[in-house]
């Protein structure tokens, strides 16, 4: 297990180095210089000039490269051009919140998905089948900003029962307007989930080991025990990168239900040209997503031997 | 030695060789499945609408009107409605399907000729070619979906154009690793090798004998993405990252049609369903293919 864990860590690092290049990369596609990004458009010639030189703008790029991820390190992702504050600062409010959204649909996804896809799985055929077969299509056909607008008509504008937008302000009030937000982020991963289960319990019923086990007369129960270890790794991994991916794609949430998360603060950064903040949000989401995927596999690792060799 | 001199061939022997071609096995297949066949026929509508929609649209789409702004569903001459400019629902949606369809299908075929050609070059060469190709790949899948697409369009700027470089990178990787994984199982099979030994070369192996194998599962595969990308595009669009107004894309329409939800919602929420039935429609229709072009021993 442990040189697994080395294993796996050592293969994350690069990947890491990766995405800070490819990140470092994005601020350079933008059109024009990026020091006019950093400064705005109305700075004023000196300003630029030491703006230049702060930056390093004036140094050839694989040097430039170099800085960026000094400055990294250090945990400064520089300052935001809208604000002026440390773009540090702005997006640990802001992934808290998303933070909110996405472990609440991870959560929603993973019961309703687990119950619907493990029932399914068990009775092949039945209409409990064909349901999470249409929830799992409808998952991943649905255009979710899409299905929010609808819940925001039907619950919020025509039954007026929950809030259509913003946050609140805490304990009950944050829980009320989480509501449709969640609900909608979530029907994602429970179709997903509800696919992967589905297909991991019927092929794990079908092994020789579970008619052994009901051969040697364990109830109900204890065979259902198996079946559940055997099928907890490809849950974790549906999970953890469903999880990963509810943070990374809560941009077209957030805009619809105006949640200050942080894609709610990429899609400002992206309209105000505050490169400096959209850069942060990509590197800090994609770093996490980098860690999520690491995390699955050591928990996949330690929940399957077998894993381990691979 | 000429076929002829070993006489007539008996009718036995003829019907043995007269099992029908692979392509006929699959289209047979597809015939006997009533809801990848429903997918196709609903498929072709929307595709077709969208093509013809100079000739069907009652209206201009881009005419507007001050005075007959959001019309409910069912007002006459504007069957479904207008939106918050007062232009026709019904000819908007028409026109914005050949921009949504034109951006679900544009950036999977970029993807497939790069994605497939460096998949397929990464499989066959193996080593340090694969080594690198296929680390770079995994840099690009540490980025969700969504999140890459947003952050390459929101540098580059909104615009048609930046949203379908921004969904190509984006499918890239998953093409490159489905090219790869396919074209190192072919490789490794006997035929490649027969060729090998007698002379051909690597440009010629690769046209003639792994092309053909490796096209069907990399061709499926590309065709189950066209309704991520239908969803990302007008999802761009939808930020104000894609198609730019006055023109009409579903996405763009979900998105000024949204502040329009307390006044006539059942219009705002048209543009919407299009895409999602455009979709279910992609993602059927793929499955259905996928169960139609798999080989069963």
């Amino acid at each position: 297990m442990l040189t697994y864990l080395i294993r796996r860590v050592l293969y994350a690092v690069p990947i890491a180095l990766g995405v800070t290049l490819l990140v470092f990369t994005l601020l350079h596609l933008a059109p024009g210089d990026p020091v006019n990004a950093v400064a705005g458009p109305d700075a004023p010639a000196e300003v630029v000039e030491q703006l230049r030189r702060a930056y390093g703008f004036d140094r050839p790029l694989p040097m430039q490269y170099l800085l960026f991820l000094w400055r990294i390190l250090g945990g400064d992702l520089g300052v935001s051009v809208a604000t002026g504050r440390p773009v540090a600062g702005e997006l640990a409010q802001a992934f808290s919140n998303t933070l909110v959204l996405a472990l609440g649909a991870a959560l929603v996804g993973f019961v309703a998905g687990v119950a619907l896809g493990g029932v399914a799985g068990r009775h092949k055929g039945t209409a409990i089948d064909h349901l999470a077969t249409v929830v799992s299509l409808i998952g991943v056909s649905v255009p979710h900003y899409w299905l929010g607008m609808v819940m925001v008509i039907v619950l919020a504008v025509e039954a007026n029962l929950l809030p259509a937008m913003g946050m609140g302000s805490g304990g009950l009030e944050l829980l009320r307007h989480a509501v449709l937000p969640v609900l909608t982020m979530a029907v994602i991963p429970t179709g997903i989930v509800a696919r992967s289960v589905r297909a991991a319990v019927g092929e794990t019923l079908e092994r020789e080991f579970v008619q052994a086990l009901r051969a040697k007369g364990l109830g109900r129960g204890a065979v259902l025990r198996h079946v559940v270890r055997n099928v907890s790794p490809t849950i974790v991994a549906v999970l953890g990168l469903q999880l990963g991916y509810l943070l990374g794609g809560s941009i077209l949430i957030e805009t619809v239900f105006s949640w200050p998360g942080t894609g709610f603060l990429l899609n400002e950064a992206i309209f105000k040209r505050d490169l400096p903040v959209l850069q942060g949000i990509i590197l800090m989401l994609a770093l996490f997503f980098v860690l999520l995927n690491l995390l699955v596999d050591v928990a996949q690792a330690a929940l399957d031997p077998r894993m381990r060799r691979a | 030695m000429d076929p002829s001199e070993l006489g007539p061939i008996p009718p036995d022997q003829m019907k043995a060789t007269r099992t029908p071609g692979y392509w006929r096995l699959v289209g047979g297949r597809i015939l006997a499945d009533r809801v990848t066949l429903v997918c196709l026929a609903l498929l072709a509508l929307i595709v077709a609408s969208a093509v013809f929609a100079d000739l069907l649209a009652p209206l201009d789409p881009l005419k507007t009107s001050m005075v007959k702004r959001l019309k409910p569903i069912g007002t006459p001459g504007f069957l479904l409605g207008t939106d918050e400019l007062g232009r026709d629902i019904l000819s908007r949606l028409l026109f914005g399907g050949r921009m949504s369809l034109l951006m679900g299908i544009w950036p999977v075929a970029n993807a497939l000729v790069v994605g497939g050609l460096l998949g397929i070059v990464a499989g066959f060469f193996g080593g340090r070619v694969n080594m690198l190709i296929m680390r770079t790949v995994d840099v690009f899948y540490a980025f969700p979906s969504v999140l890459l697409a947003v952050a390459i369009s929101g540098a580059l700027g909104s615009g048609m154009k930046n949203a379908i470089v921004a969904l190509t990178i984006v499918f890239v990787p998953p093409l490159v690793r489905i090219a790869e994984t396919v074209t190192t199982q072919v490789r490794s099979l006997d035929f490649v090798e027969a060729a090998r030994a007698s002379g051909a070369g690597s440009p010629t192996i690769i046209r003639v004998h792994l092309l053909p194998n490796v096209m069907g599962p990399i061709l499926v595969y590309a065709s189950g993405l066209i309704s991520v990308s239908i969803i990302l595009a007008s999802g761009l669009s939808f930020l104000g990252l894609g198609v730019e107004p006055p023109q009409a894309e579903w996405g763009l329409m979900l998105n000024t049609l949204r502040q329009a939800i307390y006044v006539q919602p059942w219009v705002a929420v048209l543009p919407g369903l299009m895409i999602f039935v455009t979709s279910i429609c992609c993602n059927l229709a793929s499955d259905g293919l996928r169960n139609a072009m798999e080989i069963k021993q």
